[in-house]
């Protein structure tokens, strides 16, 4: 039996909230939703673009009717289905039309009113708000006939109420209670600028002002404002802008605690448990909200209560502001005002139009207003989230991250200063200029859009940050920043967590199984999912699992890498880098009998055959496994190579016997699967030779024992490895080397090396596990074990001389 | 008329899988898809030549070893924002036995 939610506000808050719910917790209500605007649900704040006739009531709709429809979510909406009063002892709302629905949550979503000063005349027609559809059909409606609008409140959406109904043909004045516009996020400086702008642009402007009555033509129509100076102007519209009040009538009438808003705890739940608030009618720790994005954290943080998972807290953050007029930029964030513990670093240049302004204190940045030149907002934004140190910058600070080189700026939005063509895509070679075309020109609004029009970020991933600031830096407001939990790919909306947890719960033992489980879109899944889902059957069933080869990556199903002329390359394993005359003569025969065109040796201490003939594959294993060589896995995601120095055993400095420790490990753990490929080094001394802090896995013998490190990588992102533990006995390494893999194996993401699914989940996290828990460690490690049972194969042996797999190396037919 | 020759049994190429063709001069790549259906395309990605025969089949589309470019069995067009063509043979099944147009 579901339980009830109804929801009371079809806004913004309200069904972003459902939205997350539907995600977390998709069968666990039946919903109902309340709605006084006869619609489905839209994006209130590009109201503004739809005024200027940028865009369309169509395009600004979030969710249609149909969508309510399709989630089985009961929308009333209209006048008549406000609701009046709520029974909060029976559980039930009702509305105006009698409509009476019982809950067991309720939810607040009734967002805000705008303020409508009480001047003579307030009521008359032609006196509107700037809050809703309606609001804009009046204007809309009004500029289609008449000449002039005034509009009261020279605050963020008075402007763009005053910019709309230029572009609609009017002649607009603005009254401001006091002399700086947008004094909420201005500075008198920067708003000079803003006034100049917008006057040039055609907007006239009364500060200053105090209004003192609206004049009617007798039959209820406004056709003038008077000021109390005396001056009277003559007026066809009249849009209050003047702030919002939130919407807490009904709440008071129910008796909910309230003072500004309606009162709720970091959770998100009022004074009466069942009943929980979001949006622009709450008050949180004091605060009232206006913006979007803190009313969609509100709504992920309320709907993970709502799904009772109980673990999401609400802590108000900074929000920064730009104005949505074209052409202006202007960005403002936190506070800018300076008061005896603060200070201002100021650039003024009136004649460019530009001013910058950031207030610092305690070395840290507390606001910043920027009019002109925005290009270093976020960054500015950025440092003052994370409470950055500048004290070392700011003599460089407002000349702006370009002029700052890399140091302390870890790379964030410095995208945002290349030039053109500048290339991101490494892999690809994609050019800043294709991709921000591209996202014009073919509104593209995700990173999946670019990735398939563009290429960029499409093969290593590793510019996908910068994509990602790109596409962010090109839409500005209209971009909805990724999300963290990201599907796994476009077959489902599941991610790797919930498929790898949802494997062992459901005894899902094959591909189909996972993907009619999880109702994936095609039931094949794809080049992404396949291989991923593939090796989470493997690793969660050793022994159980048969290994679907159809969902290997060619190099894995073949045991060779492909090469771009669709030869192979074979690598025979040399265990610890250590070879013999034989095995060298052995490899030199095969290279001649099958005319191998190119022998190199690897970064990984081995030989690499070149430019083999996938035909000839079987045959040169064979004779490689006729001279005592195996597979060394150079294609998989799994046990590469155990990279070692000479050690103790010839070198004057080894402390211990690198190459033997370097042997064994590699003896323990070859053949095996991992997310991603896995490199091990052993050294014998601190001089660390064989680079043992960039690999996955690094032994670095000192003279009491071993250190070990984890999570190095030496690809195209550096990371030097993180000191996990030393240890005295080789047992010990052994056991921490096989423990480590096992955890990474049965955490890591598909195609996630270890270094990043550190940075994940960090580095305590895994000490905790399996450095202070010796228990889990030994579980850990005797998993690993019992996995390499079925997984210590040869699969060179099994296809050279074993029969398996055969028909996938001969042609079905040769035709002549 | 296009001469229909006879190239194997459809168990010789496993479900999902794709065997390879050999003439004097192209190799063809036939497909078996989940539902046994059989494709059959020139063994050639039209981006940088991978071999589509070694690649990751998925519904009616095979995904290109080299660099992920995703081209459909029916048509040999290259799917999503990608453009490009294979050249697609005609092949049929006579109950079990896989028939080549040649």
């Amino acid at each position: 039996m579901k339980s009830k939610l109804v929801v009371i506000g079809n806004g913004m808050a309200g069904m972003r909230t459902v939205e997350e719910l539907l995600k977390v917790a998709p069968e666990k209500y039946d919903i109902t939703v309340f709605g006084a605007e006869p619609y489905g649900n839209y994006n209130r704040i590009m109201l503004s673009p739809v005024l200027t006739g940028e865009k369309t009531i169509e395009e600004i709709m979030i969710n249609d009717l149909a969508w309510y429809e399709e989630n089985n979510i009961t929308l009333h909406a209209g006048a008549d289905k406000e609701v009046v009063s709520i029974d909060r002892r029976k559980k039930t709302v009702q509305a105006k039309d009698g409509t009476s629905v019982s809950y067991d949550r309720l939810l607040f979503a009734t967002g805000s009113n705008p303020f409508i000063i009480p001047l003579p005349g307030h009521e008359l027609n032609g006196v509107i708000a700037f809050r809703d559809i309606a609001d804009v059909d009046t204007m809309l409606a009004v500029a289609k006939k008449k000449k002039n609008a005034v509009i009261i409140g020279g605050g963020l959406l008075g402007l763009e109420a005053a910019n709309g109904l230029m572009k609609q043909g009017m002649n607009v004045t603005v009254i401001h209670n006091v002399d700086v516009l947008m004094n909420r996020q201005l500075d008198q400086p920067s708003a000079k600028l803003l006034e100049q702008s917008l006057k040039e642009r055609g907007l006239t402007f009364k500060l200053a002002a105090a209004s003192k009555e609206i004049h009617d033509d007798g039959k209820g129509n406004v056709t003038a404002i008077s000021f109390e100076d005396g001056e009277k102007l003559a007026t066809d519209l009249i849009v209050m802008a003047v702030g919002v009040r939130p919407n807490i009538a009904l709440a008071q009438k129910v008796g909910l605690h309230c003072d500004k808003g309606i009162f709720v705890n970091d959770t998100m739940q009022t004074y009466d448990p069942s009943i929980y608030a979001v949006g622009e009618c709450v008050e949180h720790r004091g605060d009232t909200f206006g913006l979007v994005a803190p009313l969609f954290e509100q709504a992920k943080v309320c709907a993970n209560h709502l799904a009772e998972h109980g673990i999401a807290n609400y802590r108000s953050s900074a929000v920064a502001t730009k104005l949505k007029v074209t052409g202006i930029d202007l960005f403002s964030a936190g506070d800018f005002h300076t008061d005896e513990n603060s200070e201002e670093i100021v650039f003024q240049d009136p004649y460019r139009g530009v001013y910058k302004k950031v207030v610092i204190e305690d070395n840290k940045i507390k606001g910043t207003v920027l009019y002109g030149d925005t290009m270093d907002g976020s960054w500015y934004f950025q440092m003052m989230k994370d409470e950055t140190d500048v004290s070392e910058m700011r003599d460089r600070l407002l000349f702006g991250q370009a002029h700052l080189g890399d140091s302390g700026t870890q790379g964030v939005s410095a995208v945002a200063n290349l030039p053109d063509n500048a290339e991101i895509c490494g892999c690809n070679g994609v050019c800043k200029g294709d991709i921000v075309n591209a996202i014009a020109a073919e509104s593209l609004f995700t990173l999946d859009d670019v990735r398939d029009a563009t290429k960029a970020s499409a093969s290593c991933g590793s510019c996908t940050g910068l994509v990602e600031q790109l596409i962010a830096d090109t839409l500005g407001s209209d971009f909805n920043e990724t999300e963290k939990r990201k599907s796994i790919c476009r077959c489902t909306e599941y991610s790797h967590d919930e498929i790898r947890a949802a494997i062992p719960r459901n005894e899902l033992k094959s591909f189909h199984a996972v993907s009619d489980f999880l109702e994936f879109s095609s039931p094949d899944g794809c080049h992404v999912c396949r291989p991923a889902i593939n090796y989470y059957l493997l690793a969660q069933w050793p022994g159980e699992y048969k290994d679907d080869s159809r969902s290997r990556f060619i190099n894995e199903r073949s045991h060779a890498n492909i090469q771009k002329d669709n030869t192979y390359s074979v690598v025979p394993r040399m265990w610890g880098g250590l070879t013999t005359p034989d095995e060298l003569r052995a490899i030199a025969d095969a290279a001649e009998k099958y005319n191998v065109p190119t022998v190199k040796v690897t970064g990984g201490q081995r030989i690499d055959l070149l430019g083999v003939a996938k035909e000839d594959l079987p045959k040169i294993w064979k004779d490689l496994n006729n001279a005592g060589m195996v597979s060394g896995h150079a294609y998989g995601k799994s046990l590469r190579t155990v990279k070692t120095c000479v050690g103790s055993t010839h070198c004057r400095f080894g402390t211990q016997d690198a190459m033997s420790m370097g042997v064994n490990v590699e003896k323990m753990s070859w053949g095996s699967w991992t997310p991603a490929k896995f490199k091990i080094a052993v050294s014998g001394c601190p001089r660390n030779c064989a680079e043992a802090t960039i690999k996955d896995f690094g032994v670095v013998a000192v003279d009491s024992g071993w250190e070990l490190y984890v999570g190095g990588n030496g690809g195209m992102k550096v990371r030097v490895s993180d000191f996990l533990t030393k240890v005295t006995t080789d047992e010990e390494v052994m056991e921490y080397a096989g423990a480590f893999m096992q955890m990474y194996r049965e955490q890591g993401h598909h195609n996630e090396r270890t270094a990043p699914w550190i940075e994940r989940v960090g580095l305590n996290f895994i000490k905790d596990e399996m450095v202070e828990n010796e228990t889990q460690r030994k579980e850990f490690y005797a998993r690993f074990l019992e996995s390499q049972k079925y997984a210590q194969v040869d699969p060179w042996a099994e296809r050279a001389s074993k029969g398996v797999d055969v028909i996938d190396f001969v042609p079905l037919k040769q035709i002549n | 008329m296009s001469n229909w020759i006879e190239i194997g049994n459809l168990n010789d190429i496993p479900p999902l899988g794709s065997r390879v063709v050999k003439t004097n001069d192209v190799d063809i790549a036939v497909f078996r898809t989940a539902n046994d259906e059989i494709f059959a395309l020139r063994d050639q990605c039209p981006h940088k030549h991978g071999a589509l025969s070694q690649g990751i089949v998925h519904g009616n589309r095979v995904t290109c070893p080299l660099h992920n470019w995703v081209i459909s069995l029916e048509d040999g067009q290259a799917q999503g924002h990608d453009s490009g063509c294979t050249k697609t043979f005609n092949v049929k099944l006579d109950g079990e036995t896989i028939l080549l147009a040649v």
